[in-house]
């Protein structure tokens, strides 16, 4: 189990495959990792993922300019020395924006995914582990939800809950949003990697040892069924980002004096003919974020699905 | 097949409650005051209030008040706008457009999907497929926020190949371009689908039994492998139905077409409630008739699942 989750969480202290391959029997996950590690798309996205999140937590790295430092008088003046992305509408640094439209991306990605992400654990282990009327109940549930376009859905819900004063910027709102949607493939996911791993022998022989439904679930089932449900979070990470910025545009997501790259596009397709820079580089950060992590996913499912190729 | 039709309609039922419910419950769980939302800043007497709550049923219990919802939905009375227009009406005015652009996206999809797809299987392994497989990545992560306004500027505005913006009674040309930003959208999932199932087609006892007659490659291809292909990518065409609704939102609003997309839009701009719930709630049900036909149509070409 630790090293699958080193091998989850990026981390560099991984396990070195065995010198010279031969002699000890590698495990899935040192396995898939040793696949990983030649896969140039897992490390174009990893440096792809590392360069947004320092960007995420310390854009004074990028830029020294200030977002919010917007004069009217340089309304969409061009690129220059000390805005190398030009000018927005408002006379707003357009690569200040989009060095600290970051933060927020990441913040409403990573929070949403790991709510969905519980809510589709504890559903799937659930579902998938008791079976029965539970299994049924939960699943027809999770029709229920596919039913419903996630779009519209989201549209509805983040219209309600941006309604609450509270919370001004609408980061919150937005989180939950997509959190209380998303989780319904991770569900589905993991209800049925869990439902192969329950069938299996060695989970049978901890069971006739005595081993209680606890420590079946978390030492046998799980660490053997998480891997394609870590894969399907990472895809939903580069969605949620991408579902951020799309409610963002249309008014339902982050408001108000938030620098967000979705509220930035939208306010710059007023103006295309005029000024194509403002809609440009949010634009391409925004889609290089998105497909960094669905990269990764894709990567990593390969390494852990060789078949799949 | 009769038993599976009284099935699927069942679970259509169930289906049909269980989404309007949930789209009702959304709405109206943390709604603080609808009379307030609805006559706006003003302030408003007790009587009005009085005669606002009796003419809504606000006095009546949730679930009173979800069945009056869904009985409005039943008969076509959805209800009217913040505007004062009825959005039936508006509803009326806006579908045909969307429809045509819809039509022309699945069409777009379906077919770079199937050619592409068909190629890349039988050319595993070869630079076709690896470029293909790498164009679906990049496509697939392009959000439509993105890819909207990018093809209009690019295509629209710099080139100038397609209008920028079409009407109302957009031609076919007007509205290619945004059709093709729509199909994206789908063509990368449909495509690997496609590849998927072909190339495991290919390996089928069938095909070394038509290839062991003498049958010329292309008949074995175009008959006999792609009937078989085709089925799981005609029900994605069903589920791919839900997703290009919620890009025809962003797509009509970037390039002005006035369609149900469109008019979503400006409701939620507008904080027009009741537009975007009689609009959202139209487009689920939408989806759900159609998806009840592509899942009809599955059973018809696949007998597996009829005599199930």
């Amino acid at each position: 189990m630790s090293d699958m989750n080193a091998l989850t969480a990026e981390s560099p202290v991984l396990q070195p495959a065995p010198p010279g391959g031969a002699g000890k029997s590698r495990s899935l996950a040192a396995d898939a990792w040793h696949d990983l590690r030649r896969s140039k798309i897992f490390w174009a996205a990893l440096v792809l993922i590392v360069i947004v999140l320092l960007m995420a937590a310390w854009p004074s790295l990028f830029t020294s300019a200030d977002p919010h430092d917007c004069v009217l008088s340089r309304k969409h003046a061009g690129a220059s020395g000390s805005a190398i992305f030009g000018y927005d509408f408002q006379g707003c640094d357009v690569y200040a924006k989009t060095v600290y439209g970051a933060r927020y991306s990441i913040v409403v990605g990573v929070f949403s995914t790991l709510i969905a992400g519980l809510i589709g654990l504890a559903v799937g282990l659930s579902a998938g582990y008791f079976g029965g009327w539970l299994d049924a109940l939960l699943s027809r549930f999770v029709d229920v939800m596919l039913g419903v376009p996630f779009l519209l859905a989201a549209i509805v819900l983040g219209k309600r809950l941006a309604s609450n004063p509270e919370n001004s910027n609408g980061v919150l709102a937005v989180t939950l949003t997509l959190g209380i949607l998303g989780w319904t493939t991770a569900a589905r996911v993991m209800r049925s990697s869990v439902i192969t791993a329950k069938n299996q022998d060695y989970v049978a022989a901890a069971r006739m040892l005595g081993a209680g439904s606890g420590r079946l679930i978390f030492r046998h089932i799980l660490p053997n069924s998480i891997a394609p449900y870590v894969v399907v979070l990472t895809i939903l990470l580069g969605i949620n980002i991408a579902s951020e910025a799309t409610l963002s545009f249309l008014g339902v997501g982050l408001r108000g004096d938030a620098v967000s790259w979705g509220i930035s596009i939208s306010e710059a397709t007023g103006y295309v003919r005029v000024a194509p820079g403002p809609l440009i580089w949010p634009s391409v950060f925004l889609a290089a974020t998105v497909l960094a992590f669905i990269m990764l996913g894709d990567a990593v499912r390969d390494a852990f699905d060789p078949k799949l190729r | 097949m009769f038993r599976f039709i009284v099935r699927r309609l069942l679970q259509m039922v169930l289906t049909f409650f269980g989404a309007t419910f949930l789209v009702y419950a959304l709405m109206f769980a943390v709604q603080d005051d609808p009379i307030q939302a609805l006559v706006g800043e003003r302030p408003i007497t007790d009587s009005q209030r009085a005669a606002l709550t009796e003419r809504y049923h606000l006095n009546d219990s949730f679930f009173q008040q979800y069945w009056y919802y869904v009985k409005g939905l039943l008969t076509g009375d959805l209800g009217t706008s913040l505007t004062g227009r009825k959005i039936a009406d508006m509803l009326a005015d806006a579908w045909p457009v969307t429809l045509r652009l819809t039509l022309i996206a699945i069409v777009i999809a379906a077919t770079i999907a199937i050619v592409a797809g068909v190629i890349s299987a039988i050319r595993r392994g070869s630079i076709f497929d690896n470029a293909t497989l790498f164009v679906t990545l990049i496509v697939l992560a392009m959000p439509i926020v993105v890819l909207a306004p990018l093809a209009q500027l690019i295509f629209g505005i710099k080139l100038g190949w397609f209008p920028p913006t079409a009407g109302k009674d957009a031609n076919l040309y007007e509205l290619l371009l945004p059709a093709a930003v729509l199909a994206s959208l789908v063509v990368a999932t449909e495509l690997r689908v496609t590849r998927a199932s072909v190339a495991e087609n290919l390996r089928a006892d069938y095909v070394r039994t038509a290839r062991a007659k003498g049958l010329r490659r292309g008949r074995v291809i175009g008959v006999h492998v792609l009937r078989n292909s085709l089925i799981p990518v005609i029900t994605l065409i069903g589920v791919d139905i839900g997703a290009l609704m919620s890009g025809a939102i962003v797509t009509e609003k970037v390039f002005n077409i006035p369609g149900v997309g469109f008019n979503l839009f400006r409701g939620i701009r507008t904080e027009d409630g009741p537009l975007v719930v009689g609009f959202v709630s139209v487009l689920v049900i939408v989806f759900l008739v159609l998806n009840l036909i592509v899942d009809l149509l599955y059973a018809v070409l696949d007998p597996r699942i009829r005599y199930e």
